[in-house]
């Protein structure tokens, strides 16, 4: 009971970090109707400005804020320049733009940073968490970290003005032009909250996985497969998408005889396709219905 | 009365299309307006253009400032509020939200809190669902809620195109008398597009009739109502 509970726990640390993941896929996937294949790469990227930052110095949370703050206008910054002029471009020329900027993003960093493997620090310190052997204080600091996330997340855009226009704008465009929404900028945003929200994914992993340009590969496989599960359209369901994923990765890995670490991936996409085939949308996506 | 919106020589296009060809109409302040037309004709085309959804080019001045070339979420600022065909509802959210985002440009939050009361009153049906998905209110109640939506943004010009499309005829009675209250008592200037002319003439002060892309006839609502040979030949009633 002790190990099940144990790997629970586990899987719910790990899911947090993919349903960060997810969120970030599905705010740019509302936004702009596509997959960003380069969020795990940008994620990437915000988490080795971190390094840098407390290479130079700065304490961790310092740096976390400040990489939080690129990270940000770094993601407004990729959608001005690259992906608002493909707009109105063909599905694939969208599709080659995300893989172009995966590739610059991963080789950038290995030029700058080479690929050799970094340790990454953990503010939470890694002791087991009130004396449990069931969770250490970093993996209680990714799942705490992640859900005062969520809460921000959640009141920000049920609560604030700018909220409520980012949501109008990713459902109805036209009409949400019609009441005065600045459409394009609010879609920048998303891709700025989207990447800071990758930033701080990639950060809470980087101890766990060590820091390398190929370091969120994985983990933007499950994240894909998190949101997919929960379903594209919905955030909500992103995030207990990335919950579940994690816990199923755990105990597939933990439980079924000889899959172990190796197949604990291929297990986890196959209870995602086993899902789908059921419901296409995803367990909480809706199947876009109009009355005309 | 002043000129508050004027339309000159307005060209509008598709792709290689041209829709409209060089139309030219104007509306006083205060006034309700209603454009004729079949199928076709360019009546959602007109209100288009002026919200600058579609190319196009002409002038069109509202208040005296040219809209020309402005974004479509700049011209709102001025106090057009554009209630497109289908409605435009924001059918994931709820009522109330519906109406929020229609005051969306404006920041006087105890204004926004009053008149959300007020819509209440004008569409008592919209208070009883208003927390309710806007995508589930029926086709009647989801034009309300547009209308009422418009009106959040204390318009001085709301452009409405077809309200009355695919509702049962008691609603768009309905729907028409609320118009013209709002028209009278809120001194909201309205340019209505409308197939059906019978109605929107009773309602309108000024009508134009709309063929192919050009006015082909204008003038007061109750002349061409009551001209026998216009409504023949124009209007087909």
């Amino acid at each position: 009971m002790e190990l099940f509970t144990n790997q629970v726990l586990a899987g719910i640390a790990t899911g947090a970090i993919y349903a960060c993941m997810a969120l970030a896929v599905v705010m740019i996937y509302q936004a702009i109707d596509h997959l960003n294949f380069a969020q795990g790469e940008m994620a990437m990227f915000s988490t080795f400005i971190s390094w840098q930052l407390m290479q130079w110095g700065v304490p961790y949370w310092a740096a976390f804020v400040i990489t939080l703050a690129l990270s940000f206008v770094g993601g407004i910054a990729i959608e001005r320049i690259l992906f608002k002029p493909l707009a109105k471009a063909p599905i694939l020329t969208n599709v080659a733009g995300f893989i172009a900027l995966f590739a610059i993003i991963n080789s950038s960093a290995g030029l700058i940073w080479d690929f050799t493997i970094k340790q990454y620090p953990t503010p939470f310190g890694s002791a087991p968490f009130l004396g449990s052997q069931l969770i250490s204080t970093h993996q209680a600091g990714m799942i705490g970290v992640t859900v005062l996330l969520l809460l921000g997340l959640y009141f920000f855009f049920q609560y604030t003005r700018i909220g409520l226009a980012m949501r109008a704008a990713a459902s109805v465009p036209e009409s949400a032009r019609l009441v005065g929404i600045n459409t394009s900028w609010m879609i920048a945003l998303g891709w700025g909250m989207a990447t800071a929200i990758g930033a701080i994914a990639g950060m809470l992993i980087a101890p766990v996985v060590f820091l390398e340009p190929n370091m969120m590969g994985g983990v933007l496989i499950y994240g894909f497969a998190a949101a997919v599960l929960g379903g594209l359209t919905s955030p909500f369901g992103a995030v207990v998408g990335g919950f579940l994923v994690g816990i199923f990765e755990n105990l597939a890995g933990t439980y079924i005889p000889g899959v172990g670490n190796e197949l604990k991936l291929p297990i986890a996409l196959a209870l995602i396709i086993s899902v789908l085939v059921v419901k296409p949308a995803g367990l909480f996506g809706r199947h876009i219905v109009k009355r005309v | 009365m002043t000129t508050l919106l004027n339309v000159k020589d307005l060209r509008a296009y598709y792709g290689q299309v041209q829709a409209l060809h060089g139309l030219s109409f104007s509306l006083s302040e205060g006034s309700l307006v209603t454009l004729l037309g079949a199928n076709g004709a360019g009546k959602t085309t007109t209100l288009r253009a002026i919200c600058n959804m579609v190319r196009s080019t002409g002038g069109i001045e509202f208040d005296g400032k040219p809209l020309n070339n402005r974004s479509t979420e700049s011209i709102v600022r001025f106090g057009i509020a554009h209630v497109p065909q289908g409605r435009g509802t924001f059918t994931t959210m709820t009522v109330e939200e519906n109406l929020q985002l229609g005051a969306i440009t404006r920041k006087d939050n105890a204004g926004i809190v009053s008149d959300i009361e007020r819509m209440y009153a004008h569409f008592p049906v919209l208070k009883q669902r208003h927390t309710q998905q806007a995508g589930t209110l029926s086709g009647g109640e989801q034009q309300m809620l547009a209308v009422a939506r418009a009106l959040m943004l204390r318009p001085r010009l709301m452009l409405l195109d077809e309200p009355s499309f695919g509702l049962a005829p008691l609603v768009v009675r309905d729907l028409f008398g609320i118009l013209g209250k709002i028209n009278r008592e809120d001194k909201v200037s309205i340019l209505v597009v409308e197939q059906n002319a019978q109605l929107a003439l009773e309602l309108a002060d000024q009508a134009y009739v709309i063929e192919t892309g050009r006015i082909v006839m204008s003038g007061n609502a109750k002349d061409i109502a009551n001209n026998e040979e216009i409504r023949k030949s124009y209007l087909g009633y």
